[in-house]
């Protein structure tokens, strides 16, 4: 049986000699990302705005505009409406109400949930979540201090473990995935909430274990080849590293595809987040955070290993 | 390396039985668990996301909470003072700038008063520090200030009262498996799988329980009393059930007067403490009326019973051995600490002791949940199957061991989850497909290590040696920055996030076993048997 090889045996592309391309690449898709966040803003879902959020689930696909308007009938402030995985399905976003009072949002709800169901016969609301600024905040800073934890302890793992170049290039290169990930639900406008958080950490994570297996590569063979020169070594561990970051990539992608398509609409925005991480993840391994080695001055190790005994080379000797 | 003693390869096979084992309860139904006789084993719970409930996130209003205290110290210092064969005349009582100061009327009793007044405080916290601090001004008045650690301390008390609370409120509904425990210093978190009705829920929370002490009728056959059979005046009032009591034995019932002697109200406090012979025992406070009152009572119905009743409920019907006049009575009789606590924290719980607030509220319907865990499950078993293909058709027999190492891992992690009790969640489920793709990274690592190790001429057992040993650092320091993350999120994630770090982190550590450890012996068994001089890989 003949097995099969997605990239051919001792490949030898010359990643290193395009990286002024990559970087620039990368440097304008970070900026375009974080204009689009800084200008466009991220759809924050109820977790990060507070407010109320209820889903309901119509017979048969309403006209947005027509719930618009029967929302905003209510006088319950301004609703954002998004469907949620097919049109029969509208997720209905409300500010909190104005009055402090206990039982305010439970009329709210009442309220909407009430008039919907009379003017929509059938509807059945799957959902109804109410947070207040107080835990959106929370759950804004917890969520920001996670994300920025991450990066910084897993940089400082690798600077511990190997040269701090490794460090730095890990970190412009997480850096980078983080930001393109977030510039891509400020592009779509996807709602952007607490579920989204543990995607981009798991991309955090996914990302690092890719360039991980890249750096311990060259690790290894610096010690192997002393006298190379650090670009043929670079590619040399890139495309050796090849074959297995390209099939890692391929089979988890295949997984999250599954579960894009058949893991249901709760998940979506998680999977789709992820997906793009791990494209994003693997080009930034491959072309730029190795590349950017070279560029931070990695040098090869070139004074031999230390003798562990006896007298030095050139000590005199009497005969 | 590839040496494995055969004692080592049943262990491992031992290992992974095991794991299967403690899966298989998990992914039966519910019901079919009950016909088998298995429904007591651990399974692993489901997130609210997928059962379907409520879910409330109270906070307490612990502001109110000092000026309570006053308020209770000056009834307990008015009833102290008066207490006892020589009375201590004291006045002018404030309680203004968060102190309690008075004035002590005749100059030679300020050290008795004082030490009546040291005598109420308590020892808060592990430094040894009071819960007052007591001081004498002006040689005349006496100054209460609250300590930082008195204040903390009664904090902690009244959020323990507080979860007890709302746990009583809503087991006396009768709603099933409410999760209800405390979050941070002054949260408490509610779920109720199955409720879709969050505002009765809070309705619930929100009720008041009615304490009320009543005088047991002595006259009446404590076996003839029923529910609905009590002589005229009287009524039946069964006793709470007690702890390893059979849900379906059938209640016993106290005959007591309709008529109360004292309310909730009259009660300041109800504390464990300890009776003459150093037994446990439950102490119990009441203000200026309610120990008048209770003074009333007892002198009448010495040798009687009365009935402490919360909620229609008797928690406790002791008996009156002599008239208590000072406002504070003990309970002992035979009480373990655990349950004086119980009985104690039963008696406070007729009110909240914080206002709380929602802060929180997510209900998700129950059509919602079924569907994402049918959408979970056909997603899962798509991608493992995807995966299993793309391994089987790249590696062939080293893409097969791997492919049952990954099938194992499943059930491992479940197994574990089971056996932690841990709750799987939507992104939980997430986490699963993306441990599929983790797991099988590291044999890929392994395997495109191995063919490397092949092409550079090296020898089939030389090469498989290598391919795992340098393929084995690797995969640590990949599996060290994951569960750097995976702990961040488990920390500082709330709700989903954690639900997706718990299988992350269990993953991880499965995922060693499995992809690692299994298949090498996996892979070691097959050379020693065959030999090899090529491999297909």
């Amino acid at each position: 049986m003949r097995l099969l090889k997605l990239i051919p045996d001792n490949t030898n592309i010359g990643f290193v000699r395009l990286r002024a391309w990559a970087f620039g690449l990368t440097a304008l898709l970070t900026l375009a990302a974080a204009v689009l966040v800084g200008v466009r803003g991220l759809n924050f879902g109820v977790d990060f705005k507070g407010g109320v959020m209820i889903e309901a689930h119509f017979q048969t696909p309403p006209s947005e505009n027509a719930l618009r308007s029967d929302v905003d009938g209510l006088h319950v402030g301004e609703a954002s409406l998004s469907t949620f995985g097919n049109a029969n399905t509208y997720s209905i976003r409300l500010p909190l109400p104005k009055t402090t009072d206990e039982g305010a949002t439970n009329r709210l709800v009442k309220n909407v949930q009430g008039a919907l169901s009379a003017k929509y016969p059938g509807v059945v609301f799957n959902r109804a979540e109410t947070v207040s600024s107080k835990v959106s905040d929370e759950l804004i800073r917890n969520g920001l201090l996670a994300v920025f934890l991450a990066v910084f302890m897993i940089a400082i793992f690798s600077w511990i473990r190997y040269e701090w170049q490794f460090g730095v290039s890990t970190f412009v290169a997480i850096f980078h995935d983080v930001l393109v990930t977030l510039g891509f639900f400020a592009l779509f406008r996807l709602e952007f909430d607490l579920n989204i958080v543990a995607a981009v950490l798991t991309i955090i994570g996914y990302s690092i274990n890719d360039k991980i297996v890249i750096d311990d590569r060259i690790r290894e063979n610096m010690r192997k080849y002393r006298q190379m020169d650090m670009r043929a070594l670079i590619d040399l561990s890139v495309n050796e590293t090849l074959p297995r970051t390209v099939m890692t990539s391929l089979t988890i992608l295949l997984a999250l595809s599954a579960m894009l398509i058949f893991g249901g609409p709760v998940l979506r925005g998680f999977t789709a987040a992820m997906v793009l991480g791990v494209i994003v993840g693997t080009y930034s391994s491959i072309y730029v955070s190795s590349s950017l080695l070279i560029s931070l001055g990695l040098k090869p190790q070139l004074e031999a290993p230390k003798k562990k005994s006896g007298p030095p080379d050139n000590a005199e000797r009497v005969g | 390396m590839l040496d494995f003693p055969r004692w080592k390869v049943l262990w491992i096979w031992f290992v992974l039985l095991v794991g299967v084992a403690l899966a298989i309860p998990s992914l039966m139904p519910e019901r079919v668990a009950k016909q088998l006789h298995v429904d007591g084993l651990s399974r692993i719970n489901l997130g609210l996301d997928l059962a379907g409930g409520s879910h409330l996130l109270l906070e307490a209003d612990t502001t109110d909470l000092a000026k309570q205290n006053l308020q209770k110290m000056e009834d307990t210092i008015r009833t102290e003072m008066r207490r006892g064969d020589t009375k201590i005349g004291i006045g002018d009582i404030s309680t203004s700038n968060g102190q309690l100061s008075f004035f002590v009327r005749d100059v030679s009793q300020l050290d008795a008063a004082f030490e009546r007044a040291r005598a109420q405080t308590q020892a808060a916290g592990l430094s040894g520090q009071r819960d007052w601090n007591v001081a004498v001004v002006d040689s005349t008045r006496i100054v209460m200030t609250p300590t930082q650690a008195g204040l903390n301390a009664s904090v902690e008390n009244a959020m323990k009262t507080a979860v007890e609370v709302v746990r009583r409120r809503i087991d006396f509904a009768g709603t099933r498996e409410p999760t209800i425990v405390r979050e941070g210093a002054t949260r408490i978190l509610v779920e109720v799988p199955g409720l879709q009705d969050p505002a009765g829920l809070k309705a619930l929370i929100g009720r008041t329980a009615k304490l009320e002490f009543k005088m047991v009728d002595m006259n009446v056959d404590p076996s003839t009393v029923t529910a609905g059979h009590a002589p005229p005046g009287d009524e039946a009032v069964p006793n709470v059930r007690e702890p390893g009591e059979a849900a379906n034995a059938p209640l016993r019932y106290w005959a007591v007067n309709r008529r109360a002697i004292l309310s909730g109200d009259d009660l300041l406090d109800a504390s464990l403490g300890k009776d003459e012979n150093s037994q446990p025992a439950v102490v119990l406070k009441f203000n200026a009326s309610g120990g008048k009152k209770f003074a009333r009572a007892t002198q009448e119905n010495a040798g009687k019973r009365f009935a402490m009743i919360l909620d229609g409920q008797v928690l406790s019907a002791p008996n009156i051995e002599e008239p208590i006049l000072g406002g504070t009575a003990q309970i002992h009789g035979s009480f373990t600490t655990d349950s004086a606590t119980q009985l104690a924290i039963a008696l406070r719980s007729g009110k909240l002791p914080v206002n709380l607030k929602v802060i929180e509220e997510r209900t998700v319907g129950p059509q919602l949940g079924a569907a994402s865990i049918h959408a979970g499950v056909i997603a899962s078993i798509i991608a493992s199957v995807a995966v299993i293909v793309f391994m089987l058709v790249t590696y062939g027999r080293f893409g097969f061991y791997a492919n049952l190492a990954v099938v194992l891992n499943i059930f491992v992690i479940l197994a574990v989850m089971a056996i932690l009790n841990a709750t799987l969640t939507l992104p939980g489920i997430a986490g699963f497909v993306l441990t599929i793709g983790t797991a099988v990274d590291a044999n890929v690592l392994i395997n495109e290590r191995i063919r490397e190790e092949r092409r550079r001429g090296r020898g089939v057992i030389q090469s498989v040696e290598l391919g795992y040993k340098e393929a084995s650092r690797t995969i640590f320091e990949a599996n060290t920055v994951h569960a750097i993350s995976g702990l961040i999120m488990l920390v500082l994630g709330s709700g989903p996030v954690k639900g997706f770090a718990v299988v992350l982190l269990i993953g991880i550590c499965t995922s060693v076993f499995t992809a690692v450890t299994f298949t090498r012996m996996l892979t070691a068994g097959w050379i020693k048997r065959h030999r090899p001089t090529e491999i297909h890989i």
